[in-house]
């Protein structure tokens, strides 16, 4: 590849209907290196939700790879009838909220209130926040606090320690300093109070920063395992991220007694591709059309970041 | 910018005067200028109150959780310890042999994260930029972001059935005539599979910066090293790659301040106690050690062992590329 892209001859940018012959080569090698790129990402999911609709002796014996081998939806049923699967997931939806409202709230007064240039003591405050990003005081003592704080066993123990992002903080800060400053100054003339003026102002001239940082949060409380895994003590409270990791880590094998020898066998064969397929779905489904949000939200951040 | 760690302003009366003065009718002492602020902006720092708490609490309060490291810990008492004990906890990590040998895996990891994780984006959003149909670049980045959107146990959880004996990874095996191989299992698979599987999760996503820097160059630069005869490679060499030397630093500072930081939750996620000897990090032994076998003291004692050197490889880092290159983050 690197060859190619020596060869001598000069392209110019103006005779894109006309490359030379190296750079014909090299956009066909590129070509077939980028179609890889894809295989290999996407291979793994149609694999997965092939499997998770397969037969047990057909996965057992390898033969899965595209499409479903001796169609079987066993599986689907069981978790479909676990309540403790209905329960995690639902406690995934709960937990998401909750945290996602708690975070923007704070995000949003912070970021607001960083994001005057002309504030004695920003300086302090800015710094208070982005010193974290560069040291945290680990997790054993953030163990002991949440502990000692009695937020064990409850959604706080999720969303309280995870409530601002400082990454996030920043990108919002970046765009409250982009408004121009002329409504703002008008609405203080008006009378409005800095409440008023943030809520009736700012926030209606923000809502694509509100988006993405909903977005944001929203995923990433999704996703996140951890903290449940380490604060909550009972099944019935773990989101459903946790749910899956008892069952890749073999600590429990999913759906409930009665079922039958053979399908507990089935069961064992492809319960893990049916609980990744459960949980990726909501995200694979809202990803198209978020895509471009985190996109451009990340694109604010590192700018001004 | 400020790293102060000093709570924040309302109440204080005799904080420091501000470096910059914002206005020429600001007061001479610092004194009346906060009672000033306060009067005209008090609205503001309110708003400001819950997200201090919140830093203050679950941020900084932990930081200072951490002279548990010196002091005896009972589960149930004190967050701060019950009496000092000094550096017995320090010596005792730096004395065992186990503690040697996750420090060992996690420099492993961590370099390998490093050196793979680190230029293949580059190289991505290099090959990614000379696509000229957009409908094809769109395509193949919407594609490659994707995982980078899944949980870390959907991914761990895709990495261990694609490894499985029946799975894709040992089908192949198999038409080459090779018998299973149980990956997850073995510890001379690890590395490669936490790497791995790491790339696969990243390198699409960590491209987005570097092709945001490379419509920022300048075409005419381009336009230049044409005329003076500059071959395509030439052209890569020296335009494209100094137009995105900044973000290239900045990623590169930022992940040597993380390289003690390894995957924490995907190595917990992906490890079993019979790869232990090459995936056991120091970050995962502490864990066990603290949260499963209640040695808090001990094990708060090497988080921050690791905290103290990941601050120093970041401000080292951040030393070394402003004296070199002129490129820093702060």
């Amino acid at each position: 590849m690197v060859s190619l892209l020596t060869s001598r001859a000069p392209r110019p940018r103006t005779s894109v209907n006309q490359p030379t012959r190296g750079y014909r080569v090299f956009q066909g090698v590129n070509g077939v290196i980028l179609t890889l790129v894809v295989l290999v990402t996407l291979y793994p999911f149609v694999n997965i939700i092939a499997r998770s609709f397969s037969g047990e002796r057909q996965i057992r014996a390898g033969e899965v790879t595209l499409w479903p081998e001796g169609f079987n939806l066993t599986t689907y049923r069981i978790v479909f009838q676990d309540s403790m699967f209905w329960r995690n997931y639902g406690n995934t939806v709960l937990y998401t909220v909750v945290s996602t409202v708690i975070a923007m709230a704070l995000t949003t007064c912070y970021a607001y209130v960083l994001s005057k240039r002309n504030l004695k003591g920003r300086g302090v405050l800015v710094g208070v926040a982005v010193f974290t990003m560069f040291f945290t005081g680990g997790l054993i003592p953030h163990y002991v606090l949440v502990t000692s704080l009695g937020l064990k066993n409850s959604v706080w123990a999720i969303a309280l320690p995870n409530a601002i992002s400082v990454f996030n903080l920043l990108v919002m800060k970046a765009f409250f300093e982009s408004l121009p400053t002329e409504l703002e100054e008008a609405a203080e003339i008006d009378g409005l109070s800095t409440y008023g003026i943030l809520l009736r102002v700012v926030l209606p001239l923000s809502k694509a920063v509100i988006a993405t940082m909903v977005l944001f949060y929203s995923v990433s409380f999704w996703n996140s395992w951890f903290s449940a895994y380490l604060y909550m003590d009972r099944t019935e409270l773990m989101p459903a991220t946790v749910y899956l990791r008892n069952l890749i880590s073999g600590a429990t094998t999913g759906g409930n007694a009665g079922a039958g020898t053979e399908q507990l066998s089935q069961v064992g064969a492809n319960i893990q591709a049916v609980a990744i397929v459960l949980t990726s779905l909501p995200i694979l489904c809202v990803y198209p059309f978020v895509q471009r949000y985190f996109v451009s939200g990340v694109m604010l951040g590192a700018v001004k970041g | 910018m400020s790293t102060s760690t000093t709570s924040a302003p309302p109440p204080g009366t005799q904080d420091p005067p501000p470096k910059t003065r914002h206005g020429p009718e600001r007061p001479v002492t610092a004194r009346r200028g906060w009672r000033r602020a306060l009067r005209r902006d008090w609205q503001l720092y309110s708003l400001a109150v819950l997200p201090l708490l919140f830093f203050l609490v679950f941020r900084y309060l932990p930081m200072i959780g951490n002279v548990i490291a010196f002091r005896r810990f009972e589960p149930g008492g004190s967050i701060l310890g019950e009496r000092w004990v000094g550096l017995r906890y320090v010596r005792m990590f730096l004395t065992d042999p186990t503690f040697w040998q996750v420090f060992r895996n996690t420099l492993w990891l961590g370099g390998l994260t490093l050196v793979f994780c680190f230029p293949i984006p580059i190289v991505l959003a290099l090959l990614l930029n000379e696509v000229r149909r957009r409908s094809l670049k769109r395509f193949v980045q919407s594609v490659s972001y994707l995982p980078h959107f899944l949980s870390v146990v959907i991914v761990a959880g895709i990495t261990m059935q694609m490894l499985a004996t029946d799975g894709p990874v040992n089908h192949v095996l198999d038409w080459f005539g090779h018998d299973p191989v149980r990956f997850i299992q073995e510890p001379g698979w690890f590395r490669t599979i936490y790497v791995g599987s790491e790339i696969w999760q990243t390198a699409g996503w960590g491209t987005i910066l570097y092709l945001a820097a490379l419509t920022t160059i300048d075409e005419d630069l381009y336009e230049a090293a044409r005329i003076d005869g500059a071959s395509r490679w030439r052209q890569i060499w020296h335009v494209t790659l100094p137009g995105i030397r900044p973000t290239m630093i900045t990623l590169l500072i930022l992940n040597i301040g993380t390289f003690l930081a390894v995957g924490f939750e995907k190595v917990l996620l992906l490890y079993n106690p019979l790869t232990y000897p090459t995936a056991d990090v120091v970050s995962t032994y502490l864990y066990r050690a603290g949260v499963e076998s209640n040695s808090f003291s001990y094990a708060a004692a090497i988080g921050l062992f690791e905290a103290i050197i990941g601050l120093v490889l970041v401000t080292g880092a951040n030393q070394l590329s402003r004296r070199t290159v002129g490129t820093s983050l702060w």
